[in-house]
């Protein structure tokens, strides 16, 4: 039995998730109402879904969630066309495409015919947030429920229509046919002069992963043709009548106070608004031309405080967490180091967003965010309006990683458009976005261990400061492990990023390993090997390690060949990279990736999503760190801020291994946390230097 | 000012020195191109002026005066896809979409010069494009494709 237990929901300090005070569900009558006749289904959490919805968060909502709090539900429209909501959004991972085939699996039609609402406060059923993985094992089983449900419900109405044998009655293709007389009967007909809706319970029996016909299957990202065309419409392409621009004008630095401003100048241009609300000042436009002259109108002096910088930052993380409570270390050989990570910026392609309208007291807000119902309450809070009186409405977003599940450019249209009295859009520059968001948290990692000579581990200490706890525990089989997460108090604002800090506790985790395993003098995939009983990490250290051909070559001279193995948010993955060093520059030139979440729903989305957490990782890995100094980021462009590019690429080669016996884990997060340690044990094997900084840098 | 965008005469409003990707967005309502840096770096703004691509951002509008402005709108003709739209999707060659237009601008310019590129002119012809969803080895072989597909002239 494997010692290691993989925690179903990991607390973590930094994935953001403040809690609403209020989930107003409307009751049955209003989802008939709102979806005008035809069939509705309700699907009721289960009460472990309902736990999840509210585990991790610093708070609680105030309301017990009940049995009838709704998980998901489904309509099928007398045109046949149906249509699901679900309070997840799509920012690029694709779950818009994943889980319509996995509704399009259980009802038995076309992913064609079903159309997803996402991420509508005014639509969906509450939703925590699309963070952590969870899309895929929590939403999915749900929406997969309501589809069978519907099904079912469909073979009913049917069955009674033809006063037939249930028995003979299935679905195919959006029609419920019977075998005996071989008639059909399309959904549209069967909901068609209803008003039907049912509430169905949580436990419904779903389809084995292996008899599954369109999940499990690649199919092409259904929105790619409005992408491709420039169709596609973001937050930051949006238009609203008498829709103005607005900008804020930002502090001179970090934890700045306002000393004092005038803002007559931008006040006396033609079509500018200027406001100042307490220490919030911005401006509204009637063309986006102006909002340069419109901002730099504004006079405004801050007052500054002395702030520690990223020079210092490890000494200062180190000071303010304190000496941990050290265990003596037992073995042949005894190993301490000390790891560090930067601060990085999620960098999203598409800065912050959003486009505000006020109707009296009611306000809609679009803007590309992780969490809507959070972004609701946060704005129902900054503007002392009932939650029910604010509409958050998620647009195709240029991505998150992370990062936008906080509704800070949201309030800041909607302040905007109060003082404006039209509706108002916000895009923060990218200058705002490297600067005003918040980073991936820096921290400090030490370790201590002890090794017998055969290579067995009998001490594991391990210390994180401020970083975070995810995948904070090694998933090796070890006797005396000990584990502990510092907070620290940041010097820069932080949050979520991809992984969290699963990417800092795997980068120092899996290069201690290999150091431990060069100082007992083992091969560093036996060594790893003789540590690992869990049969999932073993298989995924076999894919990976096969793939690559480990071990057939030698590093030295500039060539460097490094491997890693890790678990997390319920996905197991194994890498092996390849790299060539020349004048300390590092180029990566294969890296193969081998990961396991159990049974795969859309292997060629998968594959991208791994391709891409590998592209993004290499950026953490080798250049992305916040420089900055006095409450200012120094290098807030991309000019100054690298993140990878076409030249960066390595040969990406994934290998999916694919448990169809095992409930699917989500994976966009997962497979970027193998990238900097087996990059940083390439380049030890490549140079005989060991970094044991994020971002490596040799010189 | 006149401008000919996607091959219609447009009259417009801004002031000459504005960068073209805001006269596009926010005057003449084409948003497929987008703002990513206002540096010049990202590539997710570029456009083809004359058919050479050109970071909108950071192009004054009264550079764009008596060329042909072409911008990813005008790509597909009657219903039908360019071929590098197309390949695009079979490879399903991007994650959030954001970069795709210029990603696909930037393709569709480079094929026109080279209607056979390899793999190093392909990266390093897109390499002012930033993909930070990381599709870049899907992006590769849809360009690869596309100039399978044979590419039509933008």
């Amino acid at each position: 039995m494997p010692e290691f237990e993989p925690a179903g929901f990991e607390p973590e300090r930094y994935e953001l998730r403040a809690q609403p005070f209020y989930s107003f569900e409307p009751d049955r009558r209003d989802f008939l109402k709102l979806a005008g006749g035809g069939l509705v289904l309700l699907l009721a959490l289960s009460p472990d879904d309902a736990r999840a919805q509210e585990s991790g968060g610093p708070g609680r909502r105030r309301e017990p969630a009940t049995p009838e709090s709704i998980g998901a539900w489904l309509h099928v429209a007398e045109s046949g066309l149906i249509t699901v909501y679900t309070g997840k959004v799509e920012m690029g991972q694709n779950i818009r495409t994943s889980l319509t085939q996995a509704v399009a699996e259980e009802l038995g039609a076309e992913p064609e015919r079903i159309v997803l609402v996402m991420g509508d406060t005014g639509l969906t059923p509450y939703d925590f947030g699309t963070v952590g993985s969870m899309t895929t094992p929590r939403m999915a089983p749900q929406l997969r429920r309501v589809a069978a449900a519907t099904r079912e419900t469909l073979i009913d109405l049917a069955a009674e229509k033809w006063k037939a044998d249930r028995s003979k009655l299935a679905v195919e293709r959006g029609v419920v046919r019977d075998s005996a007389t071989g008639k059909t009967i399309t959904f549209g007909e069967l909901a068609s002069g209803i008003q039907l809706s049912k509430t169905i319970p949580a436990d419904l029996h779903l389809k084995p992963a292996a008899e599954w016909k369109i999940a499990g299957h690649d199919l092409h990202k259904l929105n790619g043709r409005a992408i491709v065309t420039g169709g596609e419409m973001f937050t930051s392409d949006m238009k609203l009548p008498g829709m103005m621009y607005g900008r804020v004008v930002r502090p001179s630095a970090f934890q700045a106070t306002l000393a004092s401003a005038d803002t007559s100048a931008a006040s006396k241009m033609r079509g500018v608004v200027a406001v100042r609300d307490g220490e919030f000042l911005g401006v509204v436009c009637d063309d986006s031309g102006k909002l340069d002259r419109a901002a730099a109108a504004v006079r405004a002096e801050w007052e500054t405080v002395p702030q520690t910088n990223s020079r210092e930052l490890y000494s200062y993380l180190k000071a303010k967490g304190g000496e941990p409570q050290w265990r003596p270390a037992e073995g042949d050989v005894r190993l301490e180091q000390s790891y560090t990570v930067a601060y990085i910026a999620h960098t999203p392609l598409e800065p912050r967003a959003a486009v505000a309208q006020w109707e009296g007291d009611k306000l809609t807000v679009w803007t590309g965010t992780q969490r809507p119902f959070g972004v609701r309450s946060e704005l129902a809070k900054a503007f002392g309006v009932p939650e029910e009186h604010v509409r958050v409405l998620v647009p195709a977003t240029g991505a998150a990683y992370g990062g936008k599940h906080t509704g800070e450019c949201a309030t800041e249209a909607a302040r905007l458009a109060k003082a404006a009295g039209k509706p108002v859009k916000v895009q923060w520059t990218r200058e705002e976005e490297l600067t005003w968001a918040y980073f991936r948290p820096a921290g400090v990692i030490d370790v201590r261990s002890a090794a017998r000579k055969d290579g067995q581990i009998t001490s594991w200490q391990f210390h994180n400061y401020n970083s975070g706890n995810a995948a904070i525990r090694s998933p090796y089989n070890l006797p005396d492990q000990v584990a502990e997460f510092h907070p620290v108090d940041s010097p820069l604002r932080q949050g979520s990023y991809r992984g969290l800090a699963a990417s800092a506790n795997h980068f120092a985790r899996e290069s201690h390993m290999d150091e431990l395993a060069h100082a007992v003098g083992m091969e560093p995939a036996a060594f790893r090997l003789k540590n690992a009983t869990d049969l999932r990490l073993r298989a995924v250290m076999e894919a990976a390690t096969e793939r690559f051909g480990w071990g057939k070559s030698k590093g030295g001279g500039g060539k460097g060949f490094g491997m890693m193995a890790g678990f997390d948010k319920g996905g197991y993955v194994s890498a092996c990279v390849e790299l060539t060093v020349t004048n300390n520059s590092v180029k990566i030139d294969r890296i193969v990736q081998a990961f396991e979440c159990g049974a795969v729903v859309n292997p060629d989305g998968l594959k991208n999503q791994i391709e891409g957490a590998t592209m993004m990782g290499i950026g953490g890995a080798l250049s992305e760190a916040i420089e900055f100094e006095n409450g200012r980021v120094l290098n807030a462009r991309l000019s100054r801020y690298r993140v990878p590019r076409f030249s960066d690429m390595p040969k990406i080669d994934v290998v999916l291994v694919d448990r169809k016996d095992l409930p699917s884990a989500g994976a966009g997060e997962t497979p970027i946390e193998s990238v900097a340690p087996s990059v940083a044990n390439a380049i030890f094997n490549a140079t005989g230097k060991r970094l044991r900084a994020m971002p490596l840098k040799l010189a | 000012m006149e401008l000919v965008v996607n091959g219609v005469r447009r009259s417009i409003a801004s002031d000459p020195e504005r960068p073209l990707l805001y006269v596009l967005r926010d005057e003449l309502n084409l948003t497929g191109a987008k703002y990513g840096c206002g540096e010049g770096q990202c590539g997710a703004c570029t456009v083809l002026l004359d058919g050479a691509p050109v970071r909108s951002c950071l192009t004054p509008v009264k550079a764009a005066q008596g060329k042909a402005v072409a911008t990813i709108e005008s790509l597909e003709q009657n219903g039908r896809l360019h071929p590098v739209q197309q390949a695009f999707i079979e490879e399903d060659a991007m994650q959030c979409g954001y970069c795709t237009p210029g990603m696909i601008m930037s393709s569709v310019a480079l094929l026109k010069k080279n209607a056979h590129p390899t793999e190093a002119e392909i990266r390093s012809g897109l390499q002012g494009n930033i993909c930070r969803c990381g599709t870049y080895p899907r992006i590769v072989e849809a360009v690869r494709r596309a100039a399978l597909m044979g590419g039509r002239n933008a």
